[in-house]
């Protein structure tokens, strides 16, 4: 790391939020591996929840996808699938876990704003008030054909959607006053006088005429996060959401742009830039060495990338089915074919196939490699790869300058990844003072450092009001 | 009467039965939505030796108008109770009125897996017209329309949780496939109002199927595992049972016990001057927890086990486990669930095949 006069880092006293992504869903997990356990059993949910617990994490998320992912109208077969409803098994781990967040991604298109709010509610009163929420938009009417409404949603309304859908969560997390239910056993009502409002709420999505049944949890409401990269995402994110999961997370540069874009939304919003904070998603890979942690990933990729993944991938970028050729001769001769887009979450189509292929072909010649050996060298570069000691000088290094507050950490192993992250990393990064040393918060809001709920701040410290 | 030994099950929801239930808590109001609370009624009623906890649920307030009472979602409260006990069965209502049967399926066969093969599943319905306007759906408007809903959402799930065989995640390092995608289905489902396409996104739920329990005059027989009868009287209990056509049937029993301080009928006659305890047609005991037991056990071959809702849980709960339940257990009236088994073992029941499965390929003719 380069080192720099105290005095030019942007935010000295900057800490590092780490979070655990149980993605569930994707070929980055390992499941070919003795030491991968079960993706389903909850000893795994538990075991991964508590040893981030015991790395004092901010939070444990669960991902969501409401249909299994095909290719070319197949389900799609080599990687991890099948995974638990997220609130569900969230409400299970706040039954074994102290201190953590919990946050569900949830969609905003396929359910039902009263529902989701109610759900979460739960959620955020079992756990005292460790819930989060992952916004996540679908529109596609393939995903669609799992529920009652269908594929009814125009690309262009999906974040209209989730707007309202937010406005009308945070009217019944709202509807109860603070301290509604009585303390005193005695009591002549149930609920003070007056305490609950009723929400009525009429608009393009949704229409709606409730008392909610749930006070506000110990941090007000769930923490709000929001996944999408779009504009419209990041000007959504930039309205309403405590949280960025970006996907922005591996280069220094790529990350700080990100941010400042964020951060210059965020003022527009009529926000303090130091109101959300940004969490990419990543990978992390320890080594007692440089060489042993580069060894480390090349063995990662290789189980992540089997000859079938690598034909996998390649197809979908030539659009062709290429599950019958040979991964580790060269790339194929044909010419991409240029793919419609069908709207599946299944398979994800590029859109220029033609000079990616080409890039490829000139890469692989000039380094030698066969299709598998490409399809590692030139897919995603994701995440950071290091000791733990040059992992913490990098993170405190990004952090202190202002390109993340944290990472979201996605296993490569479960339920087992995370030791090393806990047991060698976060130490370096407590060394550091990047990190804390023990849980200061009960609550995901505190836990976050965040300031209280848009909804609930008045309008005359200059930030907005509900 | 003598019969096999009856099951047990008991309804958890909020302070207990009577709508002026939190009237007589041992807790103020504030403590019911808290999770120690929720955690220490299932760890009492497990403890006593009750095979199955049930938790009711709907969108609307419950309690009487306009005193309102908060209440956590069912499937929530079931998720968390499964993993703060051992041994007990979890089940939470969850109407199909409105909501949606994909959304209701992965999370009760969720429930399945973080429990082990413990959850249950009452089907509930959404009666009140006010309940649309409360999810943001169009009015479903009738017994006949809601009927309909809670038959093909009833379908739907248990279709879902076929959708996976039992090895459908194979895990083939040989072959590069985690799943083996012959062995998932889509269910393609066309009901009334909806269809689903399926499979699940939750692998085959521990049990196969999770346990179906319902009012037979809201789901057809077929659907259900175990029915669950009214009747103001044992003859109305007999005659409801013997038309049930499920595998097993439980009777529904609403119980208020003689405490050391009141007895049961004071203890009623004070939460009336609040509010009516609403009278759904079911089994009523009022009185000493002898008597509840010699009620239990003239059931005995009429029915395989009974639901009982307790007027107030802080009060019944405690007179339940310390006399009612030993009692039953001592005389092998009744039995206590074991350790490891699922909620279908301790009914008797079978693990379901799947309807979908393969037809197991014969020995001998396995290829490679
Ligand atoms: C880091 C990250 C994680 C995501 N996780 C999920 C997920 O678990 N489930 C899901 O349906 N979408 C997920 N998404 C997808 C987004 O919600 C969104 O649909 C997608 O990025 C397209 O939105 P956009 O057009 O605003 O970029 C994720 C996106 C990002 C960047």
């Amino acid at each position: 790391m380069t080192r720099t006069d105290p005095l030019d880092v942007p935010r000295p006293d900057a800490q590092l939020h780490l979070g655990v992504f149980f993605q569930g869903v994707n070929h980055w997990t390992i499941w070919s591996d003795p030491a991968s356990g079960s993706q389903i059993d909850p000893a795994s949910f538990r075991k991964v929840a508590r040893t981030a617990e015991r790395g004092l994490f901010d939070a444990f998320f669960l991902g969501e996808g409401l249909r299994l992912r095909e290719v070319d109208g197949r389900i799609h077969d080599l990687d991890v699938a099948g995974r638990p409803d997220a609130i569900t098994q969230l409400a299970a781990l706040a039954a074994v876990t102290d201190r953590i967040g919990l946050v569900s991604t949830s969609n905003t298109t396929f359910n039902e704003a009263p529902d989701l709010a109610r759900r979460l509610s739960g959620l955020d009163l079992l756990s005292e008030g460790r819930a989060g929420w992952n916004v996540v938009t679908t529109d596609n009417a393939w995903t669609g054909e799992n529920f009652r409404r269908g594929g009814y949603l125009d690309h262009a309304d999906r974040y209209t959607r989730a707007e309202e859908f937010l406005t009308v969560a945070r009217a019944l997390w709202d509807g109860w006053k603070d301290g509604a239910a009585s303390g005193s056993p005695g009591a002549s009502t149930w609920a003070a006088p007056g305490a609950v409002r009723r929400v009525r709420h009429r608009g393009a999505q949704f229409d709606v005429d409730l008392a909610p049944t749930l006070p506000r949890s110990a941090q007000g409401h769930p923490v709000i996060f929001q996944a999408g990269d779009s504009g419209e995402g990041r000007e959504f994110a930039a309205r309403n959401a405590d949280v960025i999961f970006s996907a922005h997370g591996s280069d220094f540069d790529d990350a700080l742009a990100f941010a400042d874009d964020v951060r210059r939304r965020l003022l527009s919003a009529g926000r303090p830039e130091d109101d959300l904070r940004i969490l990419p998603g990543t990978e992390i890979i320890i080594g007692a060495t440089e060489e042993e942690a580069l060894e480390k990933k090349r063995w990662i990729r290789l189980q992540q990338v089997t000859p079938a993944t690598a034909l996998g991938i390649a197809g979908l970028l030539w659009n062709r089915d290429l599950s019958d050729r040979d991964a580790d001769g060269p790339l194929p001769k044909e010419d991409p074919v240029v793919a419609e887009n069908d709207g599946s979450f299944g398979a994800r189509r590029i859109a220029d196939p033609y000079t990616v292929v080409a890039e490829w072909r000139e890469k692989a010649e000039a380094g030698g490699w066969s299709l598998r050996e490409t399809v590692i060298a030139l897919g995603p570069q994701r995440g950071h790869v290091g000791t733990p000691a040059g992992l913490a000088d990098r993170f405190t290094h990004w952090v202190r300058h202002g390109a993340v507050d944290g990472f979201n950490v996605t296993p490569y192993l479960i339920p087992d990844g995370l030791d090393d992250i806990v047991d060698l990393l976060v130490p370096e990064l407590q060394e550091r003072g990047v990190y804390r040393t023990e849980y200061t918060g009960t609550t995901l809001r505190e836990h976050l450092g965040l300031r209280e709920p848009l909804t609930h701040r008045s309008t005359t410290d200059g930030r907005r009001a509900g | 009467m003598s019969g096999p030994a009856l099951r047990l099950a008991v309804e958890l929801d909020g302070d207990g039965a009577h709508p002026a239930a939190w009237r007589r808590a041992a807790h103020s109001p504030d403590h019911l939505l808290t999770p120690r609370r929720v955690a220490r009624v299932a760890a009492a009623a497990e403890n006593a030796g009750f095979t199955l906890l049930t938790l009711d649920d709907g969108v609307l307030p419950p309690g009487s108008v306009p005193d309102t009472v908060g209440r956590i979602g069912a499937v929530e409260r079931a998720a968390f109770i499964a993993a703060s006990t051992s041994v007990a069965g979890v089940a939470p209502v969850v109407p199909l009125t409105y909501a949606e049967p994909f959304h209701v399926s992965s999370q009760l066969a969720s429930l399945d897996h973080i429990s082990v093969g413990r959850a249950g599943w009452v089907v509930g319905e959404e009666t009140q017209p006010e309940a649309a306007r409360a999810w943001g759906r169009p009015l479903v408007e009738g017994a006949a329309a809601r009927a309909s809903e809670s038959r093909d959402g009833v379908a739907a799930v248990r279709a879902l949780w076929d959708s996976w065989e039992d090895d459908a995640v194979v895990r083939s390092v040989a072959t590069s496939r985690y799943l083996d995608r012959d062995r998932l289905h889509y269910v393609d489902f066309t009901g009334d109002t909806f269809t689903v396409k399926g499979p699940a996104i939750v692998p085959r739920p521990p049990q196969g199927q999770v346990v179906v329990l319902g009012h037979p005059d809201l789901v057809p027989a077929e659907q259900l595992d175990v029915a669950l009868v009214a009747g103001r009287g044992l003859a109305a209990v007999a005659t409801a049972a013997a038309g049930a056509g499920t595998p097993r049937v439980f009777a529904e029993i609403e119980v208020a016990l003689d405490t050391a301080h009141a007895t049961a009928e004071e203890r009623v006659a004070d939460l009336e001057q609040h509010a009516p305890w609403t009278d759904r047609g079911r089994l009523r005991h009022v009185g000493s927890a002898a008597g509840l037991a010699a009620l239990l056990e003239r059931l005995r071959g009429v029915v395989d086990g009974v639901r009982l809702h307790p007027l107030v849980l802080d009060e019944d709960l405690p007179e339940l486990s310390r006399l009612v339940l030993p009692h039953l257990f001592e005389r092998r009236h009744a039995v206590r669930p074991s350790a490891g088994a699922t909620l279908r073992t301790h009914l008797g029941l079978e693990r379901p095949a799947n309807r979908y499965a393969t037809a197991a390929v014969p020995a001998g003719e396995v290829t490679r």
